[in-house]
């Protein structure tokens, strides 16, 4: 592990002195002068006409400034969608207009109706409930099959039907996974649903508004995950802003989990209502407003059916998805369960035919789009618990039937459109057995048998893929946006370094990784280096984080951007020395020339960049600052090997998490300690989903989950110490750090393997359960277990 | 209108508030010590927790005019007036207890209160005590593994089995 703080150390983290001490910086943080306060007035039912808002009496209300209503938008656009689906006819999807304040209808329990605009929350609050409304309830469609029902009530009474779309990936190959599953020696099949979970990050959404009548310049603060995009959505599709009057700016962004992607309603309304009323204007969320407004994510409903001949090979898979897109189509939402989702169906295995079926479906819910994983927890969820399944019923090991399936040769072009470029399964397998201690797992069962706890062990791999590119092949996709990263980086007179990324932090502390990158390439102290994000004004134009894409490809743009930088500088230290450019190197931030003792300093070099005396200002511009924009050749596909051992308790039902082990391949490591921390948390999240977070609505769309009393989040003592590894490393093959990506990982992998445990425990119980619906709650299990 | 007074940090403070304010409203909007976060509205996350007369509390179930003569002490009075991280804190940075940061003040105010009524938890001591405390980007691990660092335990063998 190099000392100096550069790629491969695990160095602390500069971010947290920060957050320790009580100075960071969120938006909630910020209080600009003279603002006032909004409270949105949201629908208590889930769909409904809205035949009159009548707002006068609340507008005589103390401290009131102005109430909006969808009257005062006309002629403001919708809330956009980034993505176009085509689905298997051709046809483009059916995207309903989301207007930033209900026209006419309600859709979804918390569909913002009207906004009050006062001098405090509480007048605002208090006004907003004397709004008089008049709203017919309309049936609800909640359920998805139901909701696709010949003569089912609409969500969106001007389309068609509730079909989003109906997705078929490959359609082509279709009729030969028909074939082969009808031929097949054996066909294993499951029907399962990935529930729909509330990603909740600590810090719950706020927005404020500004605006500066003197230039015409909007700014709004904003917990987003990518301030770019925010203010080229908002700008360019909702407000009619250009981009040179509008200021997005994300300060301190209390974790995003892709919720903080979206662009969403209450930041179009802050930045407009700014300007209508002259004045700052701050709403933030509380965390009941969050549970109805955030993205919400998952909700599939699928049957998987996977093929093999008598040995155990795949033959070929084919699966039915139902997608919910909730009552309107959120930024990313089509793409998740197509794109993120259908592409990773190979997942590490070599199965010749894949086809796969969604249908997205509109309900009156929350909006759903990605969360932690978007798609690819989806896919690994089913093809590994089919795979457990199909182990189990051919009598076979599954650790075993796994291996006699997995991708061993590279690059590997899967039926279902993607090429992998590096990988080594059976590697992270086999490092799995060696963390997990197997073996030993039969002493352990006794164990726990003798305290009355049933025990089992679950397995299972994953596959994902990170850092969604290249920009022109995700246009033919549908993608409205590209999906580059940039980065400028700033030298300094005196040598220190300043880097401007498109990248966001929101806890992945690209404050301390990103300067481990520079440091090395330099040869300079990490702490030489700095780096700005979540401001438009300060960087360049770039996507932000998510899809595990900030070192992969914010990485890779400030790697280009430097290597200009050092093209740069080597011609000036070449004219300083007076050697020729192609003998100098550059190393521990010396100059040197080859073959000679000849040096000159990094610092000796940036300062003749900015005070250019002895300069060869004929050639070269003084200065030195270059700016990068990178456009990935592929994705990255990071992969691993995950164990679960968990207790049943036969009496209650509950489970217990005994322990949890994890092989990880995620290519290059930047900083260890980091990629650690980023895949405990994606397990704790897994681990959630697995046994206790479920967003549930009733038969008439209320939202029951609602809050943190009814929204089981994990906590301290519901999770176990992980066991984590990423000595693996088959770096990825068209980045320049050689670097796949860790963010989801753990988030991907986790839940089948939790499942999978369960299953196990009570086979070996003597139980004929071959699937429990997540979450594994006490009562689901204890029902099971009754038969 | 009511005015309340007590010590926060060590400072004598003051000020003006309504029968329904908050402490933590207090703190963050009053007083601008904005590191005392708000993440629920049921009292659920700790996010808020501060320290009042030496006992941890959720400053968001506490009302400003109930800490009337209290000794408050947020995460902003943790660190040495010079800046120098407390045991604590230094313990969180060494082992990434934190990402987001946002559960953190409230985590390491938790924590002290542990620490201060059982010097040396155990982890199944500190699992329990923070089922107060969500946070959502740590899965807890390293959380609990600093807590452990700061009450002098060895921490090196954790997740090694
Ligand atoms: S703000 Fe969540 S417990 Fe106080
Ligand atoms: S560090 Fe983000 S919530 Fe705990």
């Amino acid at each position: 592990m190099p000392a100096d703080g550069g790629i491969g150390a695990s160095t602390k983290r500069r971010e947290d002195v920060r957050f320790l001490t009580g100075l960071g910086n969120y938006t909630d943080d910020i209080n600009i002068h003279n603002q006032a306060y909004v409270h949105f007035l949201r629908s208590d039912v889930a769909h409904g006409k809205l035949n009159r808002v009548d707002t006068r009496a609340a507008e005589k209300m103390p401290g009131v400034i102005r109430i909006f209503t969808s009257k005062d938008f006309e002629g403001v656009g919708g809330i956009p969608c980034g993505w176009q689906v085509t689905d298997r006819f051709g046809e483009p999807m059916q995207e309903p207009k989301h207007p930033v304040l209900a026209e006419g209808f309600v859709r979804h329990v918390g569909d913002p109706i009207a906004a009050v605009v006062a001098e405090t929350l509480e007048q605002a609050r208090d006004a907003a409930e004397a709004i008089e409304m008049d709203i017919s309830e309309l049936p609800a469609v909640i359920d998805m099959a139901a909701a696709l029902e010949d003569g089912a009530p609409k969500v969106h009474e001007e389309l068609s039907s509730n079909l989003c779309y109906d997705w078929g990936f490959v359609e082509e190959n279709s009729a030969a996974v028909a074939d082969a599953i009808a031929n097949a020696a054996h066909v294993t099949t499951l029907e399962l649903r990935n529930q729909r979970l509330v990603a909740n990050p600590m810090e719950a959404r706020v927005a404020i508004g500004d605006y500066n009548r003197a230039t015409d310049e909007h700014t709004l603060y904003t917990t987003s995950q990518n301030p770019h995009v925010i203010r080229l959505l908002m700008g360019a599709f909702v407000l009619g802003i250009p981009e040179h009057k509008l200021h997005v700016i994300s300060p301190d962004v209390g974790g995003g989990f892709g919720t903080k992607i979206f662009h969403y309603a209450e930041e179009a309304f802050c930045t407009f209502a700014a300007k209508a009323v002259n004045r700052p204007v701050k709403w933030a969320a509380t965390r009941s407003e969050a549970f109805m407004s955030d993205g919400q994510g998952r909700d599939h409903v699928t049957k998987i059916e996977l093929a093999l001949d008598k040995d155990g090979h795949f033959l070929a898979l084919r699966t039915d998805t139902l997608a919910n897109m909730g009552a309107y189509l959120s930024t990313f939402a089509p793409s998740v369960p197509t794109w993120l989702h259908g592409t990773l169906m190979a997942g590490n295995y070599k199965t010749p035919l894949i086809y796969v079926n969604v249908k997205a479906v509109f309900t009156n819910t929350v909006p759903v789009d990605a969360y932690r994983g978007a798609g690819r927890p989806e896919a690994s969820f089913q093809l590994e618990r089919v795979i457990d399944k199909a182990a189990r019923e051919l009598g076979m090991d599954p650790i075993e039937l796994r291996r006699k399936n997995f991708i061993t040769e590279f690059p590997y072009e899967t039926p279902v459109a993607v090429a992998y470029d590096t990988g080594d399964y059976n590697a992270t397998m086999d490092k799995l057995i060696e963390m997990a201690d197997f073996d030993g797992f039969e002493a352990r069962r006794e164990a726990s048998a003798k305290k009355g706890k049933l025990r089992g062990l679950g397995v299972n791999c994953y596959i994902e893929a990170c850092g969604i590119a290249p920009s022109n092949l995700v246009g033919q996709l549908g993608a409205r946006a590209g999906l580059y990263e940039s980065a400028t980086v700033r030298v300094n007179a005196t040598g220190s370094i300043t880097v401007m990324t498109g990248s966001h932090s929101h806890g992945q502390g690209h404050e301390t990784a990103f300067p481990q990158v520079i440091a090395s390439m330099i040869g300079i102290d990490a702490d030489q280096v700095d780096i700005v994000h979540g401001d438009t004004a300060k960087t360049p134009m770039g996507m932000g984080t998510y899809g595990s894409r900030s070192i992969a490809v914010g990485g890779s743009a400030m790697v280009r951007a430097a290597e200009k930088v050092i093209s740069k500088a080597k011609k000036i230290a070449a004219h300083l020395m007076e050697a020729s450019e192609g003998d100098i190197e550059l190393k521990d931030g010396q100059f040197t020339v080859a073959g000679t003792d000849k040096s000159v300093a990094w610092g000796d070099v940036t300062l003749a960049a900015y005070v250019p005396h002895n300069y060869p200002l004929e050639d070269l511009e003084p200065g030195l600052e270059e700016t990068a924009f990178y456009d990935p050749a592929n994705f990255t596909y990071p992969s691993g090997a995950y164990a679960c051992e968990v207790e049943v308790d036969p009496d209650t039902g509950k489970v217990e998490i005994c322990s949890f082990h994890a092989a990880d391949d995620f290519g290059n490591i930047i900083n260890p300690m980091i990629v650690d921390g980023q895949v405990h948390g994606g397990i704790g999240q897994g681990i959630g989903q697995a046994l206790l977070e479920n967003c549930v609505y009733d038969s008439d769309g209320q939202l029951l989950s609602a809050s943190f009393m009814d929204y089981a989040m994990p906590r301290a003592d519901d999770l176990p110490f992980y066991d984590v590894d990423h000595s693996c490393q088959t770096p990825c093959t068209h980045n320049p750090l050689g670097v796949k990506g860790c963010g989801e990982a753990g988030a991907i992998g986790s839940p089948p393997a939790v499942v999978n445990a369960v299953v196990d425990a009570l086979q070996r119980a003597g139980h004929d359960i071959t699937h429990i619906d997540m979450p594994l709650s006490p009562a689901r299990v204890w029902s099971a277990m009754q038969g | 209108m009511t005015q309340v007074s007590m010590t926060v940090n060590g400072e004598s403070v003051s000020g003006d508030v309504e029968d329904r304010t908050l402490l933590v409203e207090f703190l963050r909007e009053t007083l601008e010590l904005t590191g005392t976060h708000v993440g629920c509205d049921t009292s659920q996350c700790g996010a808020c927790v501060v320290h009042v007369d030496g006992k941890a509390v959720k400053s968001c179930t506490i009302f400003a005019a109930e800490a009337e003569g209290a000794e408050v002490q947020t995460i902003e009075g943790e660190a040495a007036p010079d800046g120098t991280l407390s045991t604590l804190q230094q313990a969180f940075q060494d082992n990434h207890g934190l990402q987001c940061g946002f559960c953190t003040p409230g985590m390491v105010m938790s924590a002290k209160a542990l620490l201060a009524e059982n010097p040396k938890p155990t982890e199944a001591e500190i699992r329990a005590y923070l089922s107060g405390n969500l946070c959502r980007c740590t899965g807890y691990h390293n959380i609990v593994k600093a807590i452990m660092a700061a009450s002098g335990q060895d921490v090196s063998s954790i997740a090694a089995e």
